[in-house]
């Protein structure tokens, strides 16, 4: 062990090579602030819009992403929907869901063939569903946080992963979802971010042998999006970006 | 079946060759190999389109470019600053920040964590910065088990050989190299099969990982991007091996060299609108995650433990050299893809682990000069690299410098030096240079004249073995140029 930290030797080193000393207060609050600030830079046209639009724009994207998408009217169809896909993919019917309070709160005892549990994923577990925190036009991708009724496995471990979505969480851009990050995080001035923020953009891909594309390399096989029409006569409850 | 092993053969020799110095002799195995030119046509015919495809689809691309280039440039002028916000952000969402100088210290730190779990089994997500501090044969020797969950990884690590691309580590093997390989290492684990069709192949590496992930004791990735105003990493995959791998496990290890740092959010997003466009020409890669601390209280999963090993290895005395431009790097790959001497040697010919014309400009600065003098050399300088680059790297001028400044420190076999003296004598006498290319074009044309073309060229059989030289008219350039100046007077 050197008398010299990592850390010294190596803020030293790159202040040797920039040829000054550490940056002066007033310099680092400048920088500070430019943090602070985090000002959005150049958002693409694609990922702004009426909410109309970009609800369009964002199935079309995720199903140019092989995602599935069906659209109902209502939430109480999403476990029918489940069910539906499940009948579609001639899976079994045990399925695992996230203990979010929205999913939970559905009647999946009106699917009488359906059987559920809640918590994380297990290596046996073939479908999960789970919500999503909002879901990004610009380039159809979903967004789940993880946390007590998130868990992060439930995105990657079974071969079949549901995601029940809401139309009025869609947003426009990546920078729409920080944004709604940090209001419902917030803590004191700044705010909290979950162990995993997971952006996704379709099923598990790899082209790794002979550049070949194909599905299912390590997480899901399939991605199905269950849309739910809460906006009827184009009104809105949620964010709209 | 004769034909593949014969080239396997000939990969072998290629491996053992695996050092910068034997470039030349590594590319004669290399354009020798039937194998790599089917892998290698693959490369140019899909990745090229792709990239194009993708940029064509988002008009502001450019613009995103120049932003992404403007934001690293921030970044490597106020790095101290940015690292040490992260380590602050990082500490306070309960991870924690290892600073490393050399790779040793780097495998030290990753050791001393695995054995504080005692740790037998690590599972990794694909990482460059992994393969640049040798990682995996430093665990095996300490008597732990690296696992490799990126396809394209696993293959390599399967078949003993380092990476040959930074995004597609495998892309130099066939598929039915691969198929031989997956039966030559899965036979013992019941799989007697041979696989010959990819979702197959893919299936079957898939069910054998599978409880690997369950199993590991440590998971370890890279980081595409660290965020000062969080103190998050980022990693960017299509497979979900890096997401399985990284909440698994007891503790998540990133390894991350310096220039990874960004200031917010909003500036890794500029970075993700750029990465995957010009890497796999997809709009968005299927998977990014951003991982900030361990997991929670009230988490149901997650690690237990967070640690980022923050590599420098050369990086900090990059800064405001000549070659600083090259700390911008994102890591795309677009520059290799693009280049037609990677395109006819592959990865391997480079014997180092960053390959390419990336390669060749970052590894004299980690590796020194000396020992990397033929990589500057292997380009043709034709500016391909520099117009696909999404951060704008002037690669063709990096190159040069390190060739001036492997040629100052008289590196260079006399043959070279002696060439580059005479061309020099002959450029810096512009009467003496016009004749001498006057003879020269007009002799071509005579060798040329029946065909169009120059079939054998004494002293250029490299070029001619290979094809033919189209037989210049007759005159030179200049000749030309003054003919036409002539002509635009007159009219």
């Amino acid at each position: 062990m050197s008398a010299k930290s990592g850390r010294d030797t190596i803020l030293g080193s790159i202040r040797q090579s920039l040829g000054r000393p550490a940056l002066s207060a007033d310099a680092k609050r400048d920088l500070d602030e430019h943090i602070t600030k985090h000002r959005s830079n150049l958002v693409p046209a694609r990922g702004k819009g009426e909410h109309g639009e970009l609800v369009e724009r964002f199935q079309e994207m995720a199903k140019a992403a092989s995602c599935t998408v069906a659209i109902i009217p209502d939430e109480a169809g999403v476990p029918a929907a489940v069910a539906d896909y499940l009948r579609a993919n001639n899976l079994p019917t045990q399925v695992t869901l996230a203990s979010d309070d929205w999913l939970t709160g559905l009647d999946w005892d009106s699917q009488s063939l359906l059987e559920t549990k809640q918590g994380k994923a297990g290596i046996d577990d073939l479908v999960s569903v789970t919500p999503a925190f909002a879901a990004v036009a610009e380039t159809g991708t979903l967004v789940a946080l993880s946390g007590a009724n998130h868990p992060t496995t439930l995105n990657f471990v079974p071969d079949y992963h549901v995601v029940a979505l809401r139309k009025s969480q869609i947003v426009g851009a990546y920078e729409d979802v920080w944004a709604k990050l940090r209001k419902a995080n917030k803590q004191g001035r700044g705010f909290t971010m979950p162990r995993t923020v997971n952006m996704i953009t379709g099923p598990s891909r790899t082209a790794d042998i002979a550049l070949t594309i194909e599905l299912g390399a390590h997480g899901p096989r399939s991605l199905h999006i269950v849309l739910v029409d809460d906006e009827t006569d184009g009104e809105t409850n949620g964010e709209t970006g | 079946m004769a034909l593949a092993t014969l080239a396997g053969k000939v990969r072998a020799m290629a491996i053992e060759f695996m050092k910068p110095g034997a470039f030349k002799e590594n590319a004669a195995t290399a354009m020798a190999d039937p194998d790599l030119r089917i892998a290698m046509k693959m490369l140019n015919d899909g990745m090229i389109p792709n990239r194009q495809g993708a940029v064509d689809k988002l008009p502001e691309f450019e613009k995103l470019s120049q932003r992404g280039r403007e934001l690293k440039d921030h970044v490597l002028g106020n790095l101290d600053f940015y690292l040490e916000r992260f380590e602050r952000n990082c500490k306070a969402a309960g991870g924690k920040v290892h600073w490393c100088s050399t790779p040793e210290d780097a495998r030290l730190a990753i050791l001393k964590i695995c054995q504080s779990v005692d740790a037998k089994s690590v599972t990794k997500g694909k990482s460059m910065i992994a393969e640049e501090i040798h990682l995996n044969g430093f665990l095996e020797k300490n008597d732990i088990e690296p696992v490799e969950t990126d396809l394209g990884e696993y293959i390599i690590q399967l078949a003993e050989e380092p990476p040959s691309h930074i995004i597609g580590p495998a892309i130099h093997k066939t598929k039915d190299q691969v198929s031989d390989l997956f039966l030559k290492h899965h036979a013992k684990l019941g799989r007697t099969e041979r696989q010959t069709e990819p979702p197959k192949m893919v299936n079957e590496a898939r069910e054998i990982l599978r409880q690997k992930y369950f199993d590991a004791d440590v998971g370890i990735t890279g980081a595409n991007y660290l965020i000062a105003e969080t103190g998050s990493s980022i990693i960017v995959t299509n497979e979900g091996n890096g997401d399985l791998t990284q909440t698994l496990p007891k503790i998540h290890i990133v390894v991350a060299s310096l220039e990874k740092v960004v200031p917010t959010l909003e500036d890794a997003t500029t970075f993700l609108r750029l990465l995957a466009r010009s890497a796999t020409g997809q709009e968005f890669s299927a998977y990014t995650t951003i991982s900030t601390g361990a997991r929670r209280d009230d988490d149901v999963d997650g690690p237990g433990e967070y640690h980022v090993v923050l590599l420098d290895n050369g990086r900090s005395a990059m800064l405001g050299s000549e070659v600083q431009d090259m700390l911008r790097c994102i890591r795309c790959g677009a520059c290799m893809n693009h280049c037609p001497v990677y395109q006819s040697v592959g990865g391997h010919t480079y014997g180092t682990v960053y390959v390419g014309p990336m390669g060749a400009v970052l590894s004299p600065a980690l590796l020194g000069v000396s020992d990397t003098k033929h990589l500057p050399c292997a380009s043709t300088l034709c500016g391909r690299c520099e117009e696909v680059c999404p951060v704008s790297i002037p690669l063709p001028r990096l190159l040069r410098q390190w060739r001036q400044r492997s040629f100052e420190a008289g590196d260079l076999p006399s043959l070279e030096r002696w060439g580059l003296s005479t061309w020099a004598f002959f450029a810096k006498r512009p009467w003496l240079y016009g004749a001498g290319a006057q003879l020269a074009m007009r002799g071509l044309a005579y060798l040329g004249r029946k065909k169009g073309r120059v079939q054998k060229l004494w002293f250029a059989g490299g070029w001619t073995d290979g094809r033919d030289l189209p037989a210049p008219e007759g005159q030179t350039f200049q000749e030309r140029w003054r003919k036409q100046q002539r002509g635009r007077k007159l009219s």
